[in-house]
């Protein structure tokens, strides 16, 4: 009883802010309530025990990722009149792609899927049961090579990244700490010793 | 020793007239009080300690006017704000501007719930709790980025900017920092991490001893992630008046004060749970001694008073170094707190694998 009314209240505002999402017009609010959406989520995984990747969620997407979103987004220079136009011109399209894609979606997942009792129930722990330990076990032994090979992918978009973004031109007018530390007097003052003049 | 929460919850079942749900909300309620009122207490003369404490650093006085000693200045301080005016500037976001100063002080507080103040004295006794102070220090930010945005502004703009920059780019260290705890404790779990402190050594068991870059790493990053001096630059009152909350008046305005000595507590708490030893008392020899004996026993009073000693490493920073210049923040975050904490999460796995006495000796942990 209790776990359905918090289930349903979290699907509720995480269904709510999906559309929002999508409905709003302000970049800024709709990255906002995408942020709600995954704390929403977040809330139905802790509800599933699944207390690593709820946390997880949280950690990387809201602490991590939205907040650059939300960077850049701000720093754009939104025209919200010219978002709106073509909004009627695009519809028929864009309809017909969706309801093609739900419908693929549907067929493909309908038969094992949908119903309350389809799905095997989760299987609870004790308390003590840790599963970030099983996580971390499985993914370290069973699933090695899909997760360096997946760590290696990243690592090389990391690097493309920075390559990208790289300018050879030095641009920027940043002082280098490491040889205002290494000044020395000498390379800065020179004493002149200069000769009274002489009146007269 | 009795326990008062398990005494409530007796006398409420006693009633009989509450159904059992609502008892143990009540119950949970009540511990969080127990826990947020002294904090808030704690956060009213943590304003005025700094106060005093950088006055006594530059030979002055301090408030000392209102009350005895200045006692009652926090008290006075907190009615000012209580009556201002609260003013939302013209083509503000108004919702969003009234719920920052929410989200930034909420994260600063629920945080609290998993942190140990004694062997059996936590809220929430959870394994991975240490994942959830990561999750919860990172939204700590939403505050201050929305605050900047939704003032329509370009002071709070460029502060909330650079204060987004700085706490995403020092939370990596501090995530770091933290990686290498747990590695050393072997569990997520704040009260096992303590516990995994205990040894023959007993000060020198302690976790800052083995991973001494990483304590100086995360205490550092941590003064950076509050915005304190000498990285408070998304304030730099001389460079853009007073950051993001310049728009704020009144409790606006406290509540982002509130949330940023909060988050000083939490930070100083954390500390000391993960690199100090916690509750764990550092002359346990002395135990045994007749009359102080009981002083020197395990118990929560070392636990406030390490966090006291971080709260003053605070004030005393601000009362002494200049502020960093911008670059200079994150050049420090990333190429060099950066590269330190990798080389030395990768010594503290070699130090666990190979049992390194005497801190991982085999068989010293459970």
């Amino acid at each position: 009883m209790f776990e359905q009314v918090v289930f349903y209240s979290f699907a509720a505002v995480l269904v709510l802010a999906a559309t929002m999402v999508i409905t709003v017009r302000n970049p800024v609010h709709a990255a906002l309530f995408l942020v709600l959406s995954f704390f929403a989520s977040s809330g139905l995984w802790l509800l599933m025990e699944a207390e690593f990747l709820a946390i997880a969620l949280v950690l990387v997407y809201v602490g991590a990722v939205m907040v650059l979103f939300l960077f850049v987004v701000m720093m754009l220079d939104i025209n919200l009149t010219v978002l709106r136009e073509g909004f009627a011109r695009y519809l028929p399209v864009a309809g017909m792609v969706a309801v093609l894609m739900f419908i693929a979606i549907g067929m493909v997942i309908e038969h094992e899927h949908f119903g309350l009792e389809k799905p095997a129930s989760a299987v609870t722990h004790a308390a003590d049961y840790s599963n970030t330990r099983e996580l971390g076990l499985a993914l370290y032994t069973q699933y090695i090579w899909p997760f360096e090979i997946a760590a290696v992918i990243l690592l090389v978009a990391i690097i493309a990244a920075i390559a990208l973004t790289l300018r050879h031109t030095r641009q920027t007018k940043a002082p280098k700490p490491e040889k205002q530390v290494a000044v020395r007097r000498q390379d800065r003052v020179r004493l002149i010793k200069v000769d009274a003049e002489r009146q007269g | 020793m009795i326990n008062p929460f398990a005494l409530l919850e007796q006398q409420l079942t006693a009633l009989g007239m509450i159904p059992a749900p609502l008892i143990v909300v009540a119950v949970i309620v009540a511990k969080i009080l127990v826990i947020v009122l002294p904090l808030m207490g704690g956060v009213a003369y943590l304003t005025l300690a700094e106060r005093k404490i950088i006055g006594w650093i530059q030979v002055r006085n301090g408030p000392n006017r209102v009350g005895p000693l200045g006692l009652l200045q926090p008290i006075a301080d907190a009615l000012k704000l209580l009556t201002k005016e609260m003013v939302v500037p013209s083509g503000a976001s108004r919702f969003l501007f009234l719920i920052a100063p929410i989200l930034a002080l909420g994260p600063a507080l629920a945080a609290w719930a998993v942190v140990p103040f004694g062997s059996e004295v936590v809220l929430a006794n959870i394994n991975a709790g240490l994942l959830y102070i990561l999750a919860l220090t990172s939204l700590g930010v939403y505050g201050i980025i929305v605050a900047g945005w939704a003032s329509n502004s370009k002071y709070a703009f460029l502060g909330a900017m650079r204060s987004a920059a700085q706490i995403v780019s020092y939370e990596i260290a501090m995530g770091f920092a933290l990686v290498g705890v747990l590695i050393a404790a072997g569990s997520l779990n704040l009260g096992d991490i303590v516990n995994a402190q205990r040894g023959a050594l007993g000060p020198g068991s302690w976790f800052f001893v083995p991973l001494f870059p990483l304590f100086v790493i995360y205490f550092i990053s941590g003064v950076a992630e509050t915005n304190r001096a000498p990285f408070d630059v998304s304030e730099g009152e001389s460079e853009i008046v007073a950051g993001f909350h310049v728009e704020y008046a009144g409790m606006g305005f406290a509540l982002f004060f509130l949330a940023e000595y909060a988050n000083m507590i939490l930070v100083s708490g954390l500390a000391s749970v993960l690199f100090l030893g916690g509750w764990l008392s550092p002359l346990p020899w002395l135990t045994s001694v007749p009359g102080v004996g009981l002083f020197f026993m395990d118990g929560i009073h070392w636990f406030l008073g390490k966090t006291a000693f971080f709260l003053f490493l605070f004030l005393w920073f601000r009362a002494t170094f200049p502020r960093y210049r911008y670059d200079q923040i994150m050049r420090l975050g990333w190429k060099i707190f950066l590269p330190i904490t990798m080389v030395w999460i990768v010594v503290v796995a070699a130090m666990v694998v190979w049992h390194m006495p005497p801190w991982f000796a085999a068989g010293a942990r459970g």
